[in-house]
């Protein structure tokens, strides 16, 4: 990473945990993790916290349709690191890869209900533009998304598109395959927090 | 008015923690960092990156905010403060829209 500290400047404690946790998985610990243990209460603690309740809190979306959104976000971002780490957690959690794909290839021809489909639409211009308009929510709504599900998929965006840019600015290194899938394996068990 | 105010109280938890808790850069640094203005040269190309580009950010971006005297966990900290401010204000910009097409249909 292109700071130093997120390299090295971490506790004993740390230091042992990031040991177990590539004992355990026997894959690199990604930097996604390194950032939000350095100086936590900075910035990690309350990150981890919202992006939990943004991903598994409370939501009539499932799991796979949220990491399908952190996935889909981070691609209108062009984020690497969280396009390999939120494609591999929501094709685990629909156990339908193919369908994660058809959604990254080609939003309007992939096999999802509209609600999703017109959620996600809403999502890649908000992130790609900054905004959206009132004209935009009107049409996510009449596809049969309810104004809580668009409510929920803010949190989402709002989520991703934080650490798509400390990703990109800090330099995340991308994973291999197997290690972008120890990774969503454990944020299925384990969530966020 | 809608439920998931739960969330958004999560993102400003976080907002309000980076902006006015203690840290290394100046609580007037973090909120030009977070607002993305006012911001001295060359911290302004590093963090305008960090807001509305971030995958153009470069080593050499880190290494002119260095040699302008700014410390590794003072970078830490504005880098997040530029994030999360863009991110906040995409994130109302979202729910203000919402929130006027919801009461449009309800109305």
């Amino acid at each position: 990473m292109r700071l130093d500290v997120l390299n090295r400047g971490y506790s004993p404690g740390t230091k042992l945990l990031f040991a177990l946790i590539r004992l355990f998985s026997r894959q690199p610990v990604p930097d996604a993790a390194k950032l939000v243990f350095y100086r936590p209460d900075f910035y990690g603690s309350r990150a981890k916290e919202f992006t939990h309740e943004a991903m598994r809190g409370p939501s009539t979306w499932s799991v796979g349709d949220r990491e399908l959104m952190a996935a889909y976000v981070s691609q209108a971002n062009e984020s690497a690191f969280c396009i390999g780490a939120h494609g591999a957690t929501a094709a685990q959690a629909y156990q339908d890869r193919a369908k994660v794909q058809a959604v990254l290839a080609d939003l309007e021809s992939a096999p999802v209900e509209d609600g999703l489909r017109a959620t996600l639409r809403m999502l890649g211009k908000l992130t790609r533009e900054g905004k959206v308009g009132a004209e935009d929510m009107r049409r996510v709504l009449s596809a049969g998304a309810s104004p809580e599900q668009v409510e929920d998929a803010l949190a989402v965006c709002a989520a991703f598109n934080t650490t798509d840019r400390l990703a990109d600015a800090f330099g995340f290194e991308v994973l291999s395959p197997e290690g972008f899938e120890a990774g969503a394996k454990y944020l299925l068990k384990r969530g966020y927090r | 008015m809608l439920a998931g105010d739960k969330k958004r109280a999560a993102y400003r938890a976080l907002e309000d923690r980076i902006l006015n808790g203690e840290g290394r850069a100046s609580p007037d640094q973090r909120a030009h960092a977070f607002a993305s203005s006012g911001l001295p040269r060359p911290l302004d190309v590093l963090l305008g990156k960090v807001a509305a580009r971030p995958t153009q950010v470069t080593d050499q971006d880190f290494a002119a905010a260095r040699a302008a005297g700014f410390s590794e966990d003072e970078l830490f900290e504005l880098v997040i403060c530029a994030a999360v401010g863009w991110c906040a204000r995409m994130y109302d910009a979202g729910l203000d829209a919402l929130t006027e097409a919801a009461d449009e249909e309800d109305g």
